[in-house]
């Protein structure tokens, strides 16, 4: 019944979609972090793109000097990362208390040149193989199209993770005095609340996140310096076209921005590496908020 | 009369430079200081941050380009002809653009000059990897050989003060009123009746303008449009360039850009030239957290002081 969906061979259709919905869980989980961290430090990270690539190196670094598996790998590499975060936080974020919100833009943007510089002195410009697990080696025939199991566990592991996030802020304590930090932080702090700690483990928990899209990405895309560098651009106009209003906003429109662009690539490929670029401008002429934007 | 004196004094050293330096690296700091002043007077001025000005830069150095070479226009027109086009450009983007404030406006300039960059890996026109090599330098309307540098420097020098000119100007007159006004106090200056995005697109044409003639000049002078002049990171070299200069100063971006293409010419043929991205990076978080105003902002701020 699939056969020559729209004069497409249904395997090349769904394939790509899949892969769609790869990217479109890395925009995800990506998008999300950039919310959680604009919400409370006010600060555009920059670094995201980088911190990502450095999740991606934990894993890998730890597998070859600590012989530590991927599932561990998972679990430490984002709280790594998350550690670096918060110092991150602590010794040069805070001190941009105050002043304009674009120079917060430019220093992460300093940051993110100076790890990416560093990883490519280090290592090379050129990618690491990072096997995937083995259990989850091989895949399934659905009939109309292969599925590796370990891309089907991308998709849900971010979903999963996408829906804890959006559980904590939306419906926990600590959701409560999140959101309330983004709304009016002078007052929650009157109220007795540490609001610098919950700007730092909102920086943390953001930054974690990056990296654990990152150990995610190893097996599929290599652990390179630079894998990052312009995935970073693709998420900040996901963010554009959301808006950074709302963590539901974030999960939904990095998923279906990864669905077009896969469809895109059967469609019309030529305009697959532009189409998030597209979609970002015509949602700027008819909707400048963003789809789950505020104005104000 | 002392600033007369400062003026003519600047000019002197403009013109004995290529008597004491090497001219292309001259010719390349002439280039790259238009760039930045282009860029000052949209984020100095305008308070708007556009992390995509690289593909004004690069797209008029393509356009130059590919006018000069494939076309056969002389040097002159090929360069009005790529800077035309990265004023469409600019009008496009910054159309777009000034539908959002603040860092929404830094993400959406640099979204759409990512676009214009995959443009341009894709069309045949720019050479993709390669670039568009051996463009002719061709002749200063038709009298003067431009393969000569010292002749090609006198021509850059010419175009670049036009340029810092028309920025000077714009900066000094009513219009750049308006537009500091929108920078230190959007609501006000609409309350006072001017049309805010009007100014600012105006702001941000010119900007892209005249960063488009400094990538169509620079790119007669090496014979090469290449994507790296089209990449972000060119973007982030010249919001760094401008930084460490001064945020609106006039002579700020000129003096960072001097800095920072010196800076780079001497790490990349010494032993720290596979470090260069990794000391940008540190010099831009040395400047956001602790030299925000930047050397000229600085030493303005200092001698106010010693007046005082």
């Amino acid at each position: 019944m699939f056969s020559d969906l729209l004069g497409i061979a249904p395997q090349v259709l769904f394939g790509q979609l899949l892969l769609g919905l790869i990217n479109g869980s890395f925009y995800a989980v990506l998008s999300l972090g950039l919310a959680v961290i604009f919400g409370l430090l006010n600060i555009v990270n920059f670094a995201h793109g980088a911190l990502y690539m450095l999740g991606a190196f934990a894993a890998w670094l730890l597998g070859k000097y600590l012989h530590i598996d991927y599932w561990g790998a998972l679990i430490l590499a984002p709280l790594i990362v998350g550690f670096i975060g918060v110092v991150l936080d602590r010794f040069l974020l805070r001190r941009l208390a105050g002043v304009d919100h674009l120079y917060g833009l430019l220093l992460t943007f300093g940051l993110a040149m100076l790890i990416e510089g560093l990883f490519v002195k280090m290592f090379g410009a050129s990618g690491q193989p990072f096997a995937a697990p083995k259990a989850l080696n091989g895949g399934v025939n659905l009939g109309f199209m292969f599925l590796p199991y370990y891309r089907a566990w991308v998709v849900v592991a971010s979903l999963v993770v996408c829906a804890v996030t959006w559980y904590v802020f939306e419906r926990t304590k600590i959701g409560a005095y999140l959101r309330a930090g983004t709304e009016n932080p002078k007052l929650l702090q009157a109220f007795g609340v540490n609001v610098p700690l919950l700007t730092t483990l909102a920086y943390g928990y953001g930054v974690a996140l990056a990296a654990f899209a990152g150990v995610l990405a190893a097996p599929i895309t290599q652990v390179n310096p630079l894998m990052g560098s312009n995935l970073i651009i693709v998420v900040f106009a996901v963010v554009v076209i959301g808006g950074m209003g709302s963590i539901m906003g974030a999960i939904v429109t990095g998923l279906s921005m990864g669905v077009v662009e896969g469809l895109t690539k059967v469609f019309w490929p030529e305009a697959s590496s532009t189409i998030i670029f597209i979609v970002m401008a015509i949602v700027l002429v008819l909707r400048p908020a963003g789809l789950f934007g505020r104005t104000n | 009369m002392k600033k007369y004196l400062a003026y003519a004094l600047l000019l002197t050293l403009l013109l004995v430079a290529p008597l004491l330096f090497y001219p292309v690296l001259l010719m390349k700091v002439l280039c790259f200081a238009l760039f930045a002043s282009a860029f000052n007077l949209i984020l100095g001025y305008g308070g708007l941050l556009s992390f995509g000005h690289a593909a004004f830069f690069g797209g008029a150095a393509y356009v130059t380009g590919h006018a000069i070479k494939v076309w056969g226009l002389p040097t002159e027109l090929g360069i009005l002809t790529g800077t035309a086009a990265a004023m469409v450009l600019g009008l496009l983007v910054g159309v777009l653009a000034i539908r959002r404030q603040g860092i929404y406006f830094a993400m959406i300039t640099l979204a759409l000059a990512q676009m214009v960059y995959f443009v341009f890996i894709r069309s045949g026109f720019t050479g993709g990897e390669n670039g568009l090599q051996g463009i002719p330098r061709g002749t200063f309307l038709g009298l003067v050989d431009l393969s000569n540098d010292r002749a090609m420097y006198y021509f850059v020098l010419g175009v670049c003060l036009l340029g810092f000119g028309v920025i000077a100007r714009a900066v000094h007159s009513p219009f750049g009123q308006v537009l500091r006004a929108i920078r230190d106090n959007e609501p006000r200056a609409t309350s006072l009746g001017y049309n805010i995005d009007r100014y600012k697109l105006l702001a941000f044409v010119i900007s892209a303008t005249i960063a488009g003639l400094a990538g169509a000049t620079k790119s007669v002078v090496f014979q090469l449009a290449s994507l790296t002049d089209a990449h972000w990171h060119m973007s982030g070299e010249v919001v760094l360039m401008t930084l460490l200069g001064g945020l609106g100063t006039i002579f700020g971006p000129a003096v960072g850009a001097s800095l920072i293409v010196t800076l780079q010419n001497t790490l990349s043929s010494g032993p720290l030239g596979a470090w260069v991205t990794v000391i940008m990076g540190l010099i831009f978080i040395i400047c956001v957290l602790a030299f925000r105003k930047g050397i000229v902002g600085e030493l303005q701020a200092a001698l106010r002081k010693s007046f005082n």
